[in-house]
C-alpha cells in the first residue's frame, strides 16, 4: 500500500511542478497576472508532496518490503538499520527519487520565504525550477520508478555492495546531492532574471544563501568522500582523479566562482552577465556529474545501473536545459547592462582574476574527465591521470592563491599596490623562507610539493591579515567567513603538499611477532584472529605500534568478507596523532604462512580534511552573517512600518 | 591606473577571459597527448611497444600457473596473455581479491626493460562493477571462442 501512495503522490507532484510552470509562463504575460498569485502556493505544496513520496521509500526499505523490486534489489532483511536507510539512495531509482525531493523542498523554501526580488523575476525563477524539476520527474516516472513491486515477493533481498556498507554512505550522498541540487536554485535565478531582465544586486542577494548554503554541502561532500576513499580502498590515497571525483569538484570550482563573483554583483553592481553565466555553468556542471555517474557511461562502485536508456534520457536533459540557458544567456546577454567600473587594482580586478582561473581548472578538469569518452568514441582506450591533472591545474592553481592572499586586501573599486606592501611582504617573505629551506634541506621534494609547502604558510597568515585592526568582536561574520575559509584552503593545500612529500610506506610480508620500522613508527605484528561482525566475518590482525620509542598503542586492521550479497573488503585501521596518521591493512596469507602487510605514515595528512572542513565552516559563517542581517533588516523595515502605520492614525 | 570606461571594460574582462579559457584548452591539450596513459592488450604492446617508462595500462588473462611470489612475500610476477601474445608483469604489493589465474586483470603501470611493471592491480571487482577495459575484453574473448569452436 505505502508504495503505491508513493508512486502517486509522486505523480501529483510531477502534475503540480507543470502547473507551476504553466502558471509561470501565463503569470509572466501582460493579461495573465492574477495567475501568479498561484504560484508560490503551488511550488510548496510540490515540496511537501516529493517529501512525501521520499518517505514512504524510506520506509519500504526500513521495513524490507521484499514486494517492491528496489528493495529486494538492493536491500537485505539482516542489514544493520543504518545500512537499511542509507539503501534508501545507494541504488540509482532511490538516489534520483532523493534529487527531485531536494529540488522540489529547495524550490518549496524559495517560495516560502524570498520576499525582496521583484515579483516577476520570482515567479519566472519558480517557473525555471518547475521546468528543471519536471524532466528529472519524467525521467524518474517513465525510465526509473522506485516504487515497482515485483509479481511474486521475493524470499530474501540481494543485500547492499560491501563497499557501500559504510557509515559514510549514510552521509555522502545526500551531502553532494543537496550540494548539486542547491546549484539548480542558482540556475533558476539566473534563468529568471534573465527573463525579467532583471539582473542586478536584489538578484545576487536572493541568490547568494543558495550557493553559499550548495556550496558549504558540496565542499562537506567532496571532504567526507575523499576521507572515505582514503579509509576504505585501502589504498592510501586521499584523492585519485576518478571521473567520479572530477564529477563532484568541477560543480565545486563553478560554484566557488560563482559565490565570488555573486559578492561583487551583490555589494557592488558589477559583473552581471558573468554571475549569471557562472549561474548556468554551476548547475550545468552538476548535470555533467549526474550524466557521467549515472549514465553508466563509466564504470565505478558509484555507477548503479549500467543502463544505456537512463544515459541517454540523462543526456537529453542534459541538452535541453544546458542548450536552453545557454540560448537563453545569448539572446538576453547583449541587454544586461555593465555594471560599476573598478580599476586593475581593486579587490574586483583580484576576484575577476581568481574567477577566471577557477574558470580555467574547471576547464582542465573537464576535458581531462572527458577526453577518455571522446577518444574512446575513436576507437582508442586511453585513461587521464594525476601526471595530467596535477601539473596542468596546479599552473592555474598557483596563481590564483597568490592573489587569494592579496585580494582581501585590497579595496574595492579603485587601490593602490604600495598602500599594503608590508602585509604582503612577511606572509610572503615566510613562503619565499620555506621555500628556501626546502631546497636546501630537503632537495629531494618535487617542485608542486615545495610550492604548496611554501605558498601554505604565507597564505595562512595573508588570509588573517584582512582582521588586522579590526575590532575582532565587531568584525561581520562575512568577513569571519572569509578568513576561516581562506585559512582553511591554505591548511587542506599543507596536508596535501605533506602527504605528497613527507610519506613513507613498507610493505612487508610478516609472521607474528616480527616488526618494521616506518618512519617514526615501529608496528609489530602480534597475531591474527577471526573475528564476527552483524553481517560480517573478518580476520583480524592485532599491531603494536610505537611512535619514537613510546608506549605502544594496539592498531586492527581487517580483511572482511561479506555474506550478502558475498563480497570482501578490507578494512584498514588508522592512528591519528598531531603529527600525521599512521596507516596499516592487513594483505593475504602467503604460502609460507606470512601475512602481507602494508603501512605509511603519512605526515600531517589529517590537515587535508580539517582544511575542508573549515572551508566548509567559513562557508557557515558567512551564511549564518548573511541571513541574522537579512533578518534583522526584516526586522527593522517591520518596525518603520509599524510606527508609521501608528502616526497615520 | 585610472578606471577606464564601462564599455571598454566589459570587452578587456571578455578578452581576458576567452584568452585564458583557449590558453587551458590548448594546454590540456597538449598535456593530455603526451601525458594520458593508453590502453594495450599484450599482442599490440608487443608489436608496437610504448616508450619505456611512459605511464599505460595493461589488459588480459592472468596464465595459469604463472603467478611466482618473490621471496620477500609481497612482489609477484605473472604472464599476461591473450592468446596470441605474452608479456611478464611485475608487482609489488596486495593483490585485489579476485586476482587469480586464469581471470582478467588491468594493470596500470609501465614497461621497464622486457617487463611491464604495475603500480595498481585492477581485478573484477564482484559480478556488478567490472573494469570496463576488461568487460570489452571478455565480449571479444568470447566471439573469439565462439569463433573456435564452430
Amino acid at each position: 500500500m505505502i508504495a503505491e501512495i508513493g508512486l502517486a503522490v509522486l505523480w501529483m507532484a510531477a502534475a503540480l511542478a507543470a502547473l507551476q510552470l504553466i502558471a509561470g509562463i501565463i503569470a509572466l504575460r501582460p493579461k495573465g497576472a492574477q495567475l501568479g498569485t498561484l504560484v508560490r502556493p503551488v511550488a510548496v505544496m510540490q515540496g511537501v508532496l516529493v517529501a512525501l513520496a521520499f518517505a514512504a521509500l524510506v520506509t519500504l526499505f526500513l521495513t524490507t518490503d521484499l514486494s517492491v523490486k528496489l528493495v529486494a534489489d538492493n536491500s537485505h532483511s539482516a542489514k544493520p538499520f543504518i545500512f537499511k536507510l542509507a539503501g534508501t539512495w545507494g541504488n540509482h531509482e532511490g538516489s534520483m527519487l532523493m534529487w527531485v525531493t531536494i529540488m522540489a523542498v529547495a524550490g518549496g523554501i524559495v517560495a516560502l520565504v524570498e520576499k525582496r526580488l521583484r515579483e516577476d523575476t520570482l515567479i519566472a525563477t519558480l517557473a525555471g525550477q518547475a521546468f528543471v524539476s519536471l524532466g528529472f520527474y519524467a525521467f524518474l516516472l517513465l525510465a526509473s520508478n522506485p516504487f515497482e513491486r515485483l509479481p511474486e515477493p521475493a524470499p530474501e533481498g540481494a543485500g547492499l555492495n560491501p563497499l557501500l556498507q559504510d557509515v559514510g554512505l549514510a552521509f555522502h550522498p545526500p551531502t553532494l546531492y543537496v550540494g548539486y541540487v542547491g546549484l539548480s536554485i542558482a540556475f533558476s535565478f539566473a534563468v529568471g532574471a534573465l527573463v525579467t531582465r532583471d539582473v542586478g544586486p536584489a538578484f545576487a542577494r536572493a541568490m547568494r544563501p543558495w550557493v553559499l548554503g550548495a556550496w558549504i554541502f558540496l565542499t562537506l561532500g567532496i571532504t567526507a568522500g575523499s576521507y572515505w576513499a582514503y579509509y576504505t580502498l585501502g589504498w592510501g590515497g586521499w584523492w585519485f582523479w576518478d571521473p567520479v571525483e572530477n564529477a563532484s569538484l568541477m560543480p565545486w570550482l563553478a560554484a566557488t566562482a560563482l559565490l565570488h563573483s555573486c559578492s561583487v554583483l551583490a555589494s557592488r553592481n558589477a559583473l552581471r552577465a558573468w554571475t549569471v553565466m557562472l549561474g548556468v555553468v554551476a548547475f550545468s556542471m552538476s548535470m555533467v556529474g549526474t550524466f557521467l555517474v549515472r549514465s553508466g557511461i563509466l564504470t565505478s562502485v558509484h555507477a548503479f545501473a549500467v543502463d544505456p536508456e537512463r544515459g541517454s534520457f540523462i543526456l537529453a536533459l542534459l541538452a535541453i536545459y544546458i542548450g536552453g540557458a545557454l540560448t537563453l544567456f545569448g539572446l538576453r546577454a547583449s541587454t544586461v547592462t555593465e555594471g560599476a567600473r573598478f580599476s586593475f587594482v581593486s579587490r574586483e580586478a583580484a576576484l575577476v582574476f581568481n574567477n577566471v582561473m577557477l574558470c580555467g581548472i574547471l576547464g582542465i578538469v573537464l576535458l581531462g574527465t572527458l577526453y577518455p569518452l571522446l577518444t574512446e568514441a575513436m576507437g582508442v582506450k586511453v585513461s587521464v591521470g594525476p601526471p595530467y591533472f596535477n601539473p596542468v591545474s596546479a599552473i592555474f592553481a598557483i596563481p590564483m592563491m597568490l592573489v587569494m592572499a592579496v585580494g582581501p586586501l585590497l579595496r574595492w573599486r579603485q587601490d593602490k599596490a604600495g598602500r599594503i606592501t608590508w602585509p604582503v611582504a612577511i606572509p610572503a617573505l615566510i613562503s619565499a623562507a620555506v621555500l628556501l629551506g626546502i631546497v636546501l634541506l630537503a632537495p629531494r621534494v618535487s617542485l608542486l610539493s615545495a610550492l604548496g609547502l611554501a605558498i601554505a604558510p604565507g597564505l595562512a597568515l595573508a588570509s588573517m591579515m584582512p582582521l588586522r585592526g579590526r575590532k575582532l568582536r565587531r568584525t561581520p561574520l562575512a568577513t569571519w567567513g572569509m578568513v576561516v575559509a581562506h585559512v582553511g584552503i591554505a591548511v587542506a593545500l599543507f596536508g596535501m603538499a605533506s602527504e605528497s612529500a613527507f610519506s613513507t610506506e613498507k610493505l612487508a610480508a610478516m609472521n607474528p611477532g616480527d616488526s618494521q620500522q616506518v618512519g617514526p613508527w615501529r608496528v609489530t605484528l602480534q597475531g591474527i584472529a577471526p573475528v564476527a561482525g552483524q553481517n560480517w566475518t573478518a580476520l583480524d590482525a592485532t599491531v603494536a605500534a610505537s611512535y619514537d620509542g613510546g608506549e605502544p598503542t594496539m592498531l586492527h586492521p581487517q580483511a572482511r568478507t561479506f555474506a550478502n550479497p558475498p563480497g570482501n573488503r578490507t578494512e584498514s585501521a588508522l592512528k591519528t596523532r598531531w603529527n600525521g596518521q599512521l596507516y596499516t591493512v592487513l594483505g593475504e596469507e602467503g604460502e609460507d604462512g606470512r601475512w602481507q602487510m602494508r603501512f605509511w605514515w603519512k605526515p600531517f595528512v589529517p590537515m587535508i580534511w580539517y582544511g575542508g572542513a573549515l572551508i566548509a565552516l567559513g562557508g557557515l559563517l558567512a551564511l549564518l552573517g548573511r541571513v541574522s542581517s537579512e533578518v534583522r533588516r526584516l526586522v527593522a523595515t517591520g518596525k518603520i512600518a509599524y510606527r508609521r502605520e501608528r502616526q497615520g492614525r | 591606473m585610472s578606471a577606464i570606461k564601462p564599455k571598454h571594460q566589459r570587452l578587456v574582462l571578455l578578452v581576458v577571459a576567452l584568452a585564458v579559457l583557449i590558453g587551458a584548452g590548448l594546454l590540456a591539450a597538449y598535456a593530455l597527448s603526451t601525458q594520458a596513459s593508453y590502453f594495450y592488450v599484450p599482442s599490440d604492446l608487443v608489436a608496437k611497444p610504448p616508450e619505456q617508462g611512459r605511464a599505460v595500462r595493461l589488459g588480459g588473462m592472468v596464465e595459469r600457473g604463472s603467478i611466482k611470489t618473490m621471496p620477500d612475500g609481497v612482489t609477484i610476477n605473472f604472464m599476461v596473455g591473450d592468446g596470441k601474445a605474452r608479456v611478464p608483469v611485475r608487482f609489488r604489493g596486495i593483490t585485489p581479491e579476485l586476482f587469480v589465474e586464469g581471470s582478467g586483470v588491468v594493470a596500470e603501470g609501465r614497461m621497464e626493460g622486457p617487463t611491464f611493471v604495475a603500480d595498481n592491480l585492477l581485478a573484477k571487482h564482484d559480478e556488478k562493477y567490472v573494469p570496463r577495459e576488461m568487460k570489452d575484453m571478455s565480449k571479444a574473448q568470447a566471439k573469439a571462442v565462439i569463433a573456435e569452436t564452430k
